[in-house]
């Protein structure tokens, strides 16, 4: 099995190739979390460290439960950070974390390029966990496993994704991943979560939901992230938004008979998704989460595991 | 201390100027401009075969960080980075701490620049009260203590009546209204430009219409007063169509470009590397090409450097979090000289858009290299390449997208009324720390 990084700091390094690497080795991996005893020794004397400077929960369980499954000694560490309170610079953050020795750093954090201003300056692997509005390539690759595991191809196959495109890592690197995949993905959202130069992602955009999940194969719903507007008005409420670009149940009648409708989570019910779509047997949003466990231990193992030390 | 430059080619376009010969330098004035010019007793000779010498370059914007933020820069350093870059003048822009919004502040930057005795510093001042944007700076005192244009840098007067008033005011004390364009409303804040790489990067991008839609209001407002107007570093397509047609309707505005945004696009900003961020941002290759057009036809007057030193405490973190700015005097010059390498334009456009017209912009006494003038000069070698690197620069900052790259082109000897301002003529050849600041 080769794979060429040191790091994972986004979907935009990787092919095609590397993408199926990872997927392939998840896919083994998965197999470990439904024993009855979910631990192998993969990485004893590996440490891991989980530096998350922007909150998050489903995120860091996960990567959490796949460091103990691969048996890594994972320590979490959470600092509030903004560019307003200052505390230590995320470079004296690193240095310290490097003078501990570990072997990688996963990283979620409110600027876009943090991993890769880590990666500059830390000897261990980084991986990145969500850098502002760029990327969150774990959670692509999560996604991926779980559409390969209903569609037997990802050539032609057509991916819709619903919401704040402008401001979501999760998009950027869905359609980076997809399109690498030889998918079809097209974007929808109301003009002011679209931001101009989407479509060199390899995507084309969509401001009527319909025309973008017409025919689909596969819909992401993505949440309103109200965290990341920064007090912008991007849309009048949340009914209209709804009405407009949420996914009930008379939508789910334009989409292919057997398409699958995927969220990255939390879900606002009632606003993106009507919850007999979340809770629908379309509905693979568990799925997501089960499979992003296996997809973050391939991870951790092609870059804390293999060859170094070994 | 009298002084004959041999064998040089003299190049002053504006004064069509372009022979391979000598000029003579006595009591700080040119006393001689021909061939086979002989040194007498005391006189020092300098063999400058295959050097240029230029009249001495002019940079309309630079921040020399004093008073208030000298751990960035200080009067003294900026203006030794100034001589080693080429540099004879170069006007400062008012965002100290306290701002240089009154005769006090004006004085003091004179004052130190004096006591540098290195580059010629322009103070430029505030338009208003503390850069604040709410009440007119006192521009009547400071035109007496040698501001010659106001600005409010960083910050354009948001308020279309109280510009109106600035633009009034500035013309009643014979100032140049200098805007540095930015809807704030509009960019707020975003760290590079909004297009395809903004898209790429995930980081918040300032689009093209919040420096236009300025330069427009500002533009109806020099019609309506009159007043002289300088659009600070422009930096895109619709800026230079705007400036275009404000000069074809005959209306008194000059522009000035960055030699970095004739350098670099948007791309650079795909790396994170914090000394890629520069406010207005790195736009796009039209916009670059559009720019780079203006200069050639003349529609932009003057390039700057906008040298915008900072410490490492502001550079050194999250892309979003580190401050706008690049320092820019020490490598102006190869990177001016690689454009006109490149052919992008001729070596003419490049240094009267470095001498004789950012003189007329900003109204300063020039004459350029003809007998009798200040001898105020830069002895180039064009081929000789250095590292960008902390030894080799004057400046405190280092905080350039080329650090650690071989530049070519440095100046070797820079002279402000006769008086050696840079000076390693006799260097090793490997960097800036040869020569002697402020000799006399």
């Amino acid at each position: 099995m080769s794979f060429g990084h040191r790091h994972l700091l986004g979907i935009e390094q990787l092919s095609r190739e590397d993408i199926l690497t990872i997927l392939n080795l998840a896919g083994t991996f998965k197999e470990i979390s439904e024993r009855r005893i979910k631990k192998v020794p993969t990485l004893r004397g590996r440490t891991v460290v989980n530096l998350f400077m922007e909150p998050s929960t489903r995120t860091r369980v996960s990567f959490e439960i796949a460091e103990k499954r691969l048996s890594a000694d994972g320590v979490n560490i959470s600092i509030s950070t903004s560019a307003v309170v200052k505390g230590e610079t995320l470079l004296d953050t690193a240095r310290n974390l490097q003078a501990m020795n570990p072997d990688a750093v996963v990283i979620r954090h409110s600027a876009a390029g943090s991993p890769h201003f880590l990666a500059r300056n830390i000897a261990a692997s980084v991986i990145n966990a969500g850098d502002g509005s760029h990327e969150h390539p774990t959670q692509a690759l999560l996604d991926c496993m779980t559409i390969r595991e209903h569609k037997s191809e990802f050539e032609g196959l057509k991916v819709a994704i619903v919401g704040d495109i402008s401001h979501s890592r999760v998009a950027r690197s869905d359609i980076l991943a997809l399109s690498k995949l030889g998918a079809k993905v097209a974007v929808a959202g109301p003009a002011t979560m679209l931001q101009p130069g989407l479509e060199t992602l390899g995507c084309t955009t969509h401001t009527q939901l319909d025309s973008a999940v017409e025919g689909a194969d596969v819909v992401m719903m993505l949440r309103i992230q109200k965290e990341r507007l920064g007090g912008e008005s991007l849309f009048a409420n949340s009914r209209e938004y709804a009405r407009t670009f949420g996914l009930n149940r008379k939508r789910l009648d334009l989409l292919k008979p057997d398409a699958i409708v995927m969220h990255p989570g939390p879900i606002n019910r009632g606003v993106e998704m009507q919850p007999e779509v979340a809770d629908g047997k379309q509905s693979v949003i568990l799925e997501q989460v089960a499979n992003g466990v296996a997809v973050r231990m391939a991870v951790l193992y092609l870059l804390a595991g293999e060859s170094e030390g070994a | 201390m009298d002084l004959l430059i041999a064998n040089a080619r003299l190049f002053d376009p504006e004064n069509n100027l372009d022979q391979v010969g000598d000029l003579l330098v006595s009591n700080g004035r040119i006393a001689a401009v021909g061939s086979g010019l002989a040194a007498g007793n005391g006189v020092r000779r300098i063999d400058a075969s295959g050097k240029l010498v230029l009249p001495g370059l002019i940079d309309l914007h630079v921040h020399l960080r004093e008073p208030g933020q000298e751990y960035k820069e200080t009067i003294a350093t900026g203006t030794a980075a100034a001589a080693a870059g080429g540099f004879v003048t170069v006007a400062c822009m008012p965002n100290t701490e306290p701002p240089n919004d009154c005769k006090a502040v004006t004085e003091l930057i004179l004052n130190r620049a004096k006591e540098a005795n290195a580059s010629r510093v322009v103070p430029i001042g505030t338009m208003t009260k503390g850069r604040a944007g709410k009440t007119l700076s006192e521009m009547g005192e400071m035109a007496e203590f040698g501001v010659k244009a106001v600005s409010d840098d960083g910050d354009s007067v948001a308020d279309s009546g109280l510009m109106r008033h600035v633009l009034e005011y500035a013309k009643t004390f014979g100032l140049v209204a200098v805007q540095h364009c930015e809807d704030k409303a509009l960019a707020k804040g975003a760290p590079m430009h909004e297009g395809i790489n903004s898209a790429r990067a995930g980081l918040a991008g300032q689009p093209a219409a919040a420096e236009a839609s300025i330069l427009a209001r500002d533009l109806l407002l020099v019609a309506l007063t009159g007043a002289r107007y300088h659009a600070a570093h422009v930096s895109t397509a619709e800026s230079v169509e705007l400036i275009r047609g404000a000069k074809a309707k005959g209306l008194p505005v000059t522009a000035e470009a960055t030699i970095q945004h004739l350098t670099f696009t948007d791309e650079a900003c795909l790396t994170y590397d914090t000394k890629t961020k520069v406010n207005p941002p790195f736009r796009t290759e039209a916009d670059r090409a559009a720019l780079r057009e203006a200069v050639a036809d003349g529609t932009i007057d003057a390039i700057v450097t906008d040298h915008a030193p900072h410490s490492r405490i502001e550079k050194d973190l999250e892309y979003d979090y580190a401050a706008f700015g690049i320092m820019g005097l020490e490598t102006a010059l190869p990177l001016g000289l690689a454009l006109v390498r490149d052919g992008v334009f001729d070596l003419g456009t490049l240094i009267r858009a470095w001498t004789s017209r950012p003189a007329a912009a900003f109204g300063l006494d020039w004459r350029g290299l003809v007998e009798g003038a200040p001898a105020d000069l830069v002895v180039v070698d064009e081929k000789r390449t250095w590292t960008v690197e902390p030894k080799n620069l004057r400046s405190k900052a280092s905080n350039t997208p080329l650090l650690g790259q071989d530049v070519t082109g440095r100046a070797l000897l820079t002279l402000v009324d006769g008086r050696p301002v840079h000076d390693e003529v006799d260097g090793t050849g490997s960097g800036g720390r040869t020569g002697t600041v402020g000799a006399n």
